[in-house]
């Protein structure tokens, strides 16, 4: 029985001891977290607002213009801006309710075989990489926007034709990329909801339909809205997939222009800026990570909502 | 016990925090190279020319960089790295020169990225590669800032449309219309009816920078579709009935046909005379002469002025300059 090893049969010192440690460690290793967050914070505030000096506020963030490499450069990212949001808001009105119905469909209404066909095949979804999603929009998804295009604007001679690279195409790609994170979460949320509530209403004699959409899902609420949030942040973020397949011209985001996201904007152009236009594309990661920001916090403001219906 | 444990936090917090502060200053000093790695390079074989600094040859095995001027280069003793980066029209020439020198002599390796010739030239000016491949000619900007350009062949530009246009030439002027958007339709030009799909390179292209100075439409371009390297142009315009794009002339194959220019082929002696319009030169650019870069990279120029290597630049379809 040797009194001076580190194991739990020991000395009140020796455990006192492998206590702290242990303590210590586990703040160390959370604060890389808060440090990291933190430093990015703040790079990315260094990093983006000479520009906004250089160039002025007004002009990158209103104007329309965004010709970086001509005589008179011009910076201006407002439909880009645009872009990003409703190349976002328009794969989320697809998305969501594809995955929610779906989420719904697993949680509450399959047969055991469909479910076990339909469950592997989201979690595979998950899975691919999103460079894929890109390719397979090329492949499949642009010939097929490239005949509805020439039909939609038979006989006009004013519009600019895109061969399939466009904003429809980008936005179909986005919303098959959302739908395995809407998918898994809503279907966590509505598992979650406890059993009574439907027990209940079916005690009352609702039908299941009914219980699903008046009691179920608005009990799940909150984490459905988590759901839609995570999916927004995975839509406004992805840049690789749909570099391929929008076009990558600054236009105003008309379905069938050729147009540029935030993040296809600085994944196109990094490479080769110098300057001002180097420091314009640090801008639009700034623009991007503010967006973020403001995402997460409606975030928390609904979680704690959410929490606070849960709980009454 | 307590005032331990803070002064324990305390301490990794600020180790943390000056670690990560030193590092931050420390990219923020070195020129801003840190940026060639990312979007546009296709999977050949990439450098990490982010951390070797061109001017020492930092070679895996013996140093001889001989500094007075001998070149003792016999295919055994000869070792150390060339990086290249820059214009993903020269791709095909960088990776068979590169392949040939390195078979020659063992010991080197030569590595090339292919980000652009504006993202090259950036890189060959910071210093993060030993030679900016660019496909077309320097600006006095660019000579301003240390470059000189070794013209290592000439090229054609090749305007290609997909495989069912019936449309066989256009004119000087017709190209200018149908890239400024002023003619839409194939109709127009002899073909079928057929919106115009018009596509091209990305800013910092060195062929579009090129083409548009040559057909004299500079910044006034109205592209559907801004592609990020020559081989998505074509594989767009194959793929895309009623496109139009600009291609280096080596890469042209049978998925795409080949427009002429005011009636003018793309042959040798057109392109080296300049009688076929659109002709530019493959520069690879260096910071400084030739004679000033390590013993590696002037070995690689030499290489390319011997006949082995003219034969080569003649095999990928080049054209040698006069």
């Amino acid at each position: 029985m040797s009194d001076k090893s580190f194991s739990i049969i020991g000395t009140y010192k020796t455990k006192n001891t492998v206590e702290r440690t242990a303590e210590i460690i586990f703040i160390a290793c959370a604060m890389f977290a808060v440090i990291a967050v933190f430093s990015i914070t703040i790079y990315m505030i260094i990093s983006g607002t000479p520009a906004i000096f250089q160039v002025g506020l007004k002009d990158i963030l209103f104007g329309t213009v965004w010709k970086p490499t001509a005589e008179n450069p011009s910076y201006g990212i407002l439909y880009v801006i645009l872009t990003s949001i409703v190349g976002t808001i328009l794969s989320i009105l697809i998305g969501v309710p594809i995955g929610l119905m779906t989420a719904v469909f697993l949680a509450e209404t399959a047969p055991k075989r469909l479910a076990g066909i339909v469950k592997p095949a989201v979690e595979l979804l998950a899975g691919i990489p999103s460079v894929v999603y890109g390719l397979l929009g090329i492949l499949l998804l642009s010939p097929v926007i490239y005949k509805l295009e020439l039909f939609v604007f038979k006989g006009s001679s004013t519009h600019q034709y895109t061969g399939g690279s466009n904003l429809i195409s980008a936005v179909l790609v986005l919303s098959i990329m959302i739908l395995p994170t809407v998918i898994n979460i809503s279907e966590t949320a509505l598992k979650a909801v406890p059993v009574q509530y439907k027990h209940a209403s079916l005690a009352l004699g609702a039908t299941h339909i009914q219980t699903i959409f008046k009691v179920i899902i608005p009990a799940a609420k909150s984490g459905i809205v988590t759901a839609i949030v995570l999916g927004v942040g995975r839509a406004i973020g992805e840049a690789m997939a749909i570099t391929l397949v929008a076009g990558n011209g600054a236009n105003i985001p008309l379905p069938f222009n050729s147009v540029r996201f935030l993040t296809t904007a600085v994944v196109s152009e990094m490479s080769y800026a110098e300057g001002t236009h180097k420091n314009v594309l640090f801008t639009i990661g700034l623009v991007l990570f503010a967006f973020i920001m403001l995402i997460n916090i409606v975030l928390n403001k609904v979680m704690k909502g959410g929490k606070k219906d849960a709980d009454s | 016990m307590k005032s331990i444990k803070r002064i324990a936090v305390f301490m990794t917090m600020l180790f943390m925090l000056t670690s990560v502060f030193t590092a931050c200053s420390k990219s923020n000093n070195d020129t801003q190279s840190s940026d060639n790695t990312t979007a546009g390079t296709t999977d050949n074989t990439t450098t990490d020319s982010t951390t070797t600094d061109s001017t020492t040859t930092d070679s895996t095995t013996t140093d001889t960089t001989a500094t007075d001027g001998t070149t003792t280069d016999t295919s055994a003793d000869l070792s150390g790295t060339v990086t290249m980066a820059g214009s993903t029209s020269m791709e095909k020439i960088a990776n068979a020169a590169a392949e040939a020198f390195m078979g020659k002599y063992p010991n080197v390796t030569v590595t090339a990225e292919f980000t652009g010739s504006g993202a090259g030239i950036e890189s060959v000016t910071n210093g993060t590669v030993n030679i900016g491949n660019s496909s077309r000619n320097l600006t006095d900007a660019e000579k301003a800032g240390g470059l000189v350009e070794n013209i290592i062949a000439i090229d054609g530009i090749a305007i290609v449309v997909d495989t069912k246009n019936t449309v066989a030439n256009l004119t000087k002027d017709q190209l200018a219309q149908i890239y400024k958007g002023e003619v839409t339709n194939w109709k127009d030009l002899g073909g079928s009816d057929q919106p115009i799909v018009v596509i091209g390179r990305e800013s910092g292209s060195g062929t579009r920078d090129a083409f548009e100075e040559l057909v004299g439409v500079k910044d006034a371009c109205k592209y559907s579709n801004e592609i990020n390297s020559t081989g998505g142009v074509m594989a767009k315009v194959a793929s895309t009935p009623g496109s139009i794009g600009y291609v280096s002339l080596d890469v042209v194959d049978d998925t795409v046909n080949e427009v002429s220019v005011d009636s003018i082929q793309p042959t040798e002696e057109n392109i080296i005379s300049r009688t076929y319009l659109l002709s530019r030169p493959f520069v690879m650019a260096t910071k400084g002469e030739i004679s000033a870069q390590s013993e590696t990279v002037q070995a690689f120029f030499a290489y390319l002025q011997s006949t082995e290597g003219k034969d080569l630049i003649k095999s990928v379809g080049l054209f040698l300059p006069n």
